[in-house]
């Protein structure tokens, strides 16, 4: 446990593993359309910010990957000082969501995927010129053959899920 | 205002925007931001094949496809209506490395000579599409997570192994760009 998180005592922290990387924390019950169409709004926005800022370009990632360019880099930065200063105010002011729960926070473990699992997500990154997000925008964007990057991708997935207790972790 | 919007947006106006996301999924219902998740409940929605990996209450993270689900739908909306005109413009430098690699570099988000599905059953198609593909899909979930879940959600709350996992991600890029991806376009 780091020490900042002890002086926020009303946080919540919870190891990993829960269910998943990205876990539904919330108590109270949703219904599957009304509750969840916000997200839907939410991911409309972050699609619409992909392709207006051209993250999702195959050639701004190979830009980034030859330091031709300081874009990426600004995108990826700004969105990681930004979050920072979230969670942080977040933590600080003890703010709950608009359902009145505590906001839950979670550890995320080092393992041995993490470097390897690491690597070979950026090799991948590289030459798709795209991570998950970027593969439905992809698509979105009207380039259809990506629909089979994305079925290789979760079909990587699948794999994963197969081999995951043979793997070093 | 809609010309200003048509222009290819700052990195500081996207970088915030996506920043932003992680404080709005927390606030709006305990969400953690991390996309390469959607493709697990995917899996597990689909062809769980009784994999321990893919035996939970996928129903319960539904939110996770309602967001890529958005993201598509939201990408494809920028593409009809927000175009710019002018198209993609990158670095000089950039574009002469890749036509030096014989790339034939357009003004579209990603080279039209490459990801179309006449190069589908190429070798290259085969490289572009599917095995770079399955890399994003085993790596990040071998790695728990993406450039969202680690490098955005994970750093957010910082958390050291996603700053590790994020040097991997970009070290990858690096090895695959500089020293693999030549050698490909020439043997390919």
């Amino acid at each position: 446990m780091q020490k900042t998180t002890d002086e926020f005592i009303d946080t919540v922290e919870i190891e990993q593993p829960i269910v998943c990387d990205a876990p539904n924390d919330q108590i109270a019950k949703e219904t599957l359309i009304g509750s969840n169409l916000k997200y839907l709004v939410v991911g409309i926005m972050f699609g619409i910010v992909f392709v207006k800022a051209e993250i999702i370009s195959w050639y701004r990632i190979q830009e980034m990957f030859r330091l031709h360019s300081f874009h990426m880099y600004g995108v990826i930065g700004t969105a990681v000082v930004v979050g920072i200063i979230s969670v942080w105010i977040i933590k600080r002011f003890n703010i709950k969501t608009i359902q009145g729960e505590q906001v839950v926070f979670h550890n995320k473990q080092f393992h041995w995927g993490t470097v390897v699992g690491g690597f070979m997500f950026g090799l991948g990154w590289a030459i798709t010129g795209a991570c998950p997000g970027p593969l439905f925008a992809q698509i979105g964007s009207g380039f259809l053959v990506v629909i089979v990057t994305l079925l290789s991708a979760i079909a990587g997935t699948w794999v994963y899920g197969l081999v995951k207790e043979k793997l070093p972790h | 205002m809609i010309e200003l919007i048509r222009h290819p947006w700052p990195w500081y106006v996207a970088g915030a925007v996506i920043g932003l996301t992680v404080p709005v999924l927390l606030l709006i219902g305990n969400k953690h931001l991390g996309i390469s998740s959607s493709l697990r409940h995917l899996c597990a929605a689909c062809f769980p094949a009784n994999i321990s990996f893919f035996k939970y209450d996928w129903k319960r993270e539904i939110w996770n496809l309602f967001f890529v689900g958005g993201v598509l739908i939201g990408s494809f909306l920028a593409v009809q209506f927000l175009r710019d005109p002018a198209g993609v413009v990158i670095s000089e430098k950039t574009i002469s490395d890749l036509q030096a690699l014989n790339v034939q570099v357009d003004a579209n988000l990603m080279p039209v000579s490459i990801f179309s599905f006449d190069n589908l059953f190429t070798l290259q198609g085969l490289l572009f599409f599917v095995v770079g593909g399955f890399m994003v899909g085993f790596g990040t979930r071998y790695a728990g997570g993406c450039t969202s879940g680690h490098t955005i959600m994970g750093i957010s709350n910082l958390q050291w192994p996603s700053v590790v996992a994020s040097c991997f991600f970009m070290l990858g890029g690096f090895v695959m760009v500089q020293l693999i991806f030549p050698w490909l376009m020439k043997v390919l």
